[in-house]
């Protein structure tokens, strides 16, 4: 478990009203921003649970659509982010999603539309402004980006994690945890990488080096 | 060097240690930093503490439901007016906590202390200290330590979370907290800060989470302010010598025990309590219809 900061206690310093509705409910979509690395044109965020239920009041929506364009959770302009997304061109929709009793309380369905690309992402708002994103383009995921988290890309066949352990231990990276998640077998996988320390972007190029391996994303929150 | 409870903290304040000197020793053990880092990360928070507590008493605030809004400005009109009932501080303290309340649910920028639902209480208690006492930003950035102490023994061994625990975990906490930085800053000892923050706690045990229609706005904003006179009552009867007759660790247990108790409709459901009455239900309605 990691260990309790002064800071988890006082603080986070964040945008109101609500730690998980408002600051959580942005991590995920900045999350989102983050592994999407192109333009976004146009984002749809699908509410379930307490999210459908409350979102006006505690400013979810702003908080959402504030994340997606890359503000962190206390960033002023989240107040207003309806207005500096019309003046960016962005086309933003909210709808309220079918809840199912499995699903958590607070859960947002984003689907992003590029220039030529897209890509969808559900996330947890689990308390505290914690989050955990559950999937990723369809396929099931699970980490938290409270660590600097690496994501690759990859087609599921044998050699591809030993290339990514390889180049992390090469650069003196320790991992904290790593998971593997696939849609089926031989189809494309994704690879999570948790770890402690800070890293550069040119970690990235150096794990792309690997004929399996499609993309590789860096979330630093 | 850590600690697991109030003992253990107690514990280690020895030869003249303070808990915010443990506290601030134990942060930058932990994360590798130097005494200057962590403190300077902590006066950014007092600063946007003491903000949300001056733009709440300048600016015209209106809250993203409806429900709250002006309300420390009027507070700061009936001081100004020499017409307010409680003493200096604790009107100032209730007017502060109630204020930053307003600041966190028109979304303007707070430290979640320990949640964003209690955000008021440590401010309001502090601000009104330090103008009362005419402390220095470093006191008070320190006193800061203090409260985090007794917070983090609430996270590793009960909850600060609503959801969890009823507002007896969020403002409870928030005030213990807030007590036991009071304590401390007016020359009390770590054993009389945990008493304080056990008095505190005590005197609210029990209470729901009961937010109309879900909202961080009432009876929240005015449970802030009760945390914040709570706050400077228990300090002041640990610095007259009086002692909490239970331990503040076992105080914390039972909060826990009494807040995994209570049923899901008074824990931040808005099922419950005031959140479920008819003029409830109505403004409930309104905000979403």
């Amino acid at each position: 478990m990691k260990k309790i900061s002064v800071f988890d206690i006082i603080g986070p310093i964040m945008i109101g009203p609500s730690s998980s509705h408002t600051a959580g409910a942005l991590r995920i979509s900045l999350i989102a921003y983050k592994i999407f690395k192109g333009k976004i044109n146009e984002v749809k965020f699908t509410l379930f649970g307490s999210f459908a239920k409350t979102y006006k009041g505690h400013g979810t929506d702003r908080a959402l659509l504030g994340g997606i364009m890359g503000f962190d959770t206390d960033d002023d302009r989240i107040r207003n982010s309806f207005e500096v997304a019309d003046n960016n061109n962005l086309k933003y929709s909210f709808v309220e999603g079918e809840t199912t009793p499995e699903m958590h309380p607070n859960t947002v369905r984003i689907d992003i539309l590029g220039e030529d690309s897209s890509m969808s992402l559900v996330g947890e708002s689990i308390g505290g402004g914690s989050v955990l994103v559950r999937q990723i383009n369809g396929i099931d995921v699970k980490f938290t980006g409270e660590y600097t988290t690496i994501m690759v890309q990859q087609i599921d066949k044998p050699g591809v994690v030993a290339h990514i352990t390889k180049v992390l231990s090469e650069n003196n990276i320790n991992i904290a945890f790593m998971s593997l998640f696939r849609e089926s077998l031989g189809e494309k996988a994704f690879t999570m990488l948790e770890i402690d320390e800070k890293v550069s972007e040119g970690i990235l190029l150096k794990l792309k080096e690997h004929e399996y391996i499609i993309d590789t994303f860096l979330i630093s929150i | 060097m850590k600690f697991n409870n109030g003992k253990e903290l107690l514990d280690l304040c020895k030869d003249d240690l303070m808990i915010s000197d443990i506290m601030i020793k134990l942060e930058m053990n932990n994360y590798d930093k130097k005494e200057d880092e962590v403190i300077t990360q902590m006066h950014k928070s007092y600063i946007i503490m003491k903000n949300a507590v001056h733009k709440s008493l300048t600016e015209d605030i209106k809250s993203m439901g409806g429900l709250i809004g002006g309300e420390a400005k009027k507070l700061l009109r009936q001081i100004e007016n020499k017409k307010n009932i409680s003493g200096l501080t604790t009107s100032k303290a209730m007017a502060y906590a109630m204020g930053v309340l307003e600041v966190n649910a028109s979304m303007g920028l707070i430290v979640a202390a320990p949640t964003a639902g209690s955000c008021g209480i440590i401010p309001g208690v502090l601000t009104a200290i330090q103008e009362a006492h005419e402390f220095t930003d470093e006191e008070m950035t320190k006193a800061l330590f203090t409260a985090a102490g007794v917070g983090m023994i609430v996270t590793m061994n009960a909850t600060v979370a609503g959801a969890e625990g009823g507002c007896q975990a969020e403002t409870g906490s928030a005030a213990a907290m807030a007590s036991a930085a009071v304590c401390e800053l007016m020359g009390g000892t770590p054993k009389q800060c945990l008493d304080a923050a056990a008095i505190c706690m005590k005197n609210i045990m029990g209470l729901i989470c009961d937010p109309i229609a879900g909202l961080v706005e009432a009876p929240c904003q005015k449970r802030n302010a009760i945390g914040a006179t709570n706050a400077l009552i228990s300090a002041e009867m640990t610095l007259a010598g009086i002692d909490s007759i239970i331990p503040f660790d076992e105080v914390v247990e039972s909060m826990y025990k009494v807040g995994r108790s209570m049923p899901v409709e008074l824990r931040e459901t808005a099922l419950g309590g005031v959140a479920a009455t008819a003029t409830g239900c109505n403004l409930c309605s309104k905000i979403y219809n």
